[in-house]
């Protein structure tokens, strides 16, 4: 089981890495599906091997990939939005927000 | 008994997640990235299969890959100034986020080696994964199944009034 947590860190890492990192915000968005998936293997795995009498693990599992798919509709949506808007998606120029 | 050493079937896929991952965050072309995470998403939909969570995994190949990559590939291919190479994807913090990040993957490893209090479970897990997860969601998760196509609807109202062209 160590190994898979070990799996899952590193697969979250990675996906923080591109988060702090990216310039434009589909990478962003691509990034945070990693650190989804890492959570998600996180969650199958303890129900593997830790409270198996049940399959709650793989329930909540389903349930982050059904609210990662909304969130992908939507931050997409927003980015085509700031693409016409903006003639590019760069999050340097993207800071109408900030005061 | 479960063994607690891992087969080879999962250091390949490991090394295939691990390797994709980092592609999808380093990788300049957008469109690379892309391929590169639907990829990863494969693999990771293997990892779920070694964990017996078949109807998981198979949720996995059918919305994640299926949907969201298809999504995002559109997305790059609709702005089209992204696929370009000559683009500097990264910003200014890179080196210190990579520090932090490398602190991370090291140090949750090391703390879970030396957490120790899970016990490994004494019963198999329930073999009749997909009846099983029908079953819960029809009973125990009644309600977050509900709450979650409320949401699922909501979402889809509001990527199209986002995405719709203004009429003026």
């Amino acid at each position: 089981m160590f190994y898979y947590l070990a799996l899952a860190a590193a697969l979250f890492a990675i996906g923080l890495f591109g988060v702090l990192t990216r310039r434009n915000v589909i990478g962003i968005l691509m990034s945070l599906e990693l650190m989804f998936n890492a959570a998600c293997i996180n969650f199958v795995a303890f129900n593997k091997y830790v409270a198996t009498d049940a399959l709650v693990g793989q329930m909540f599992a389903i349930f982050i990939v059904v609210v990662a798919a909304a969130e992908a509709v939507v931050g997409l949506a927003i980015v085509l939005l700031i693409y016409r808007n903006w003639r590019g998606i760069g999050m340097d120029n993207v800071n109408v927000m900030k005061w | 008994m479960q063994a607690l050493e891992p087969g080879i079937v999962f250091w390949i896929l490991a090394v295939v997640i691990l390797v994709s991952g980092f592609l999808v965050v380093t990788l300049r072309n957008m469109f690379h990235c892309a391929l590169c995470l639907i990829l990863c998403l494969f693999a990771v939909a293997g990892i779920y299969v070694l964990l017996e969570a078949e109807f998981l995994a198979a949720a996995q190949v059918l919305i994640y890959v299926g949907a969201v990559a298809i999504l995002i590939v559109f997305t790059v291919m609709l702005t089209t100034d992204l696929a370009s190479e000559s683009l500097i994807q990264h910003n200014e913090n890179a080196t210190i986020a990579f520090v932090v990040c490398a602190l991370f993957a090291i140090g949750v490893p090391y703390l879970i080696t030396k957490t120790g209090v899970w016990m490994p479970a004494k019963g198999e897990l329930i073999s009749d994964n997909v009846g099983s997860i029908g079953k819960y969601l029809m009973t125990d998760f009644m309600l977050p199944f509900e709450v979650v196509s409320v949401l699922l609807l909501a979402a889809l109202i509001g990527a199209i009034v986002l995405a719709r062209k203004e009429r003026s």
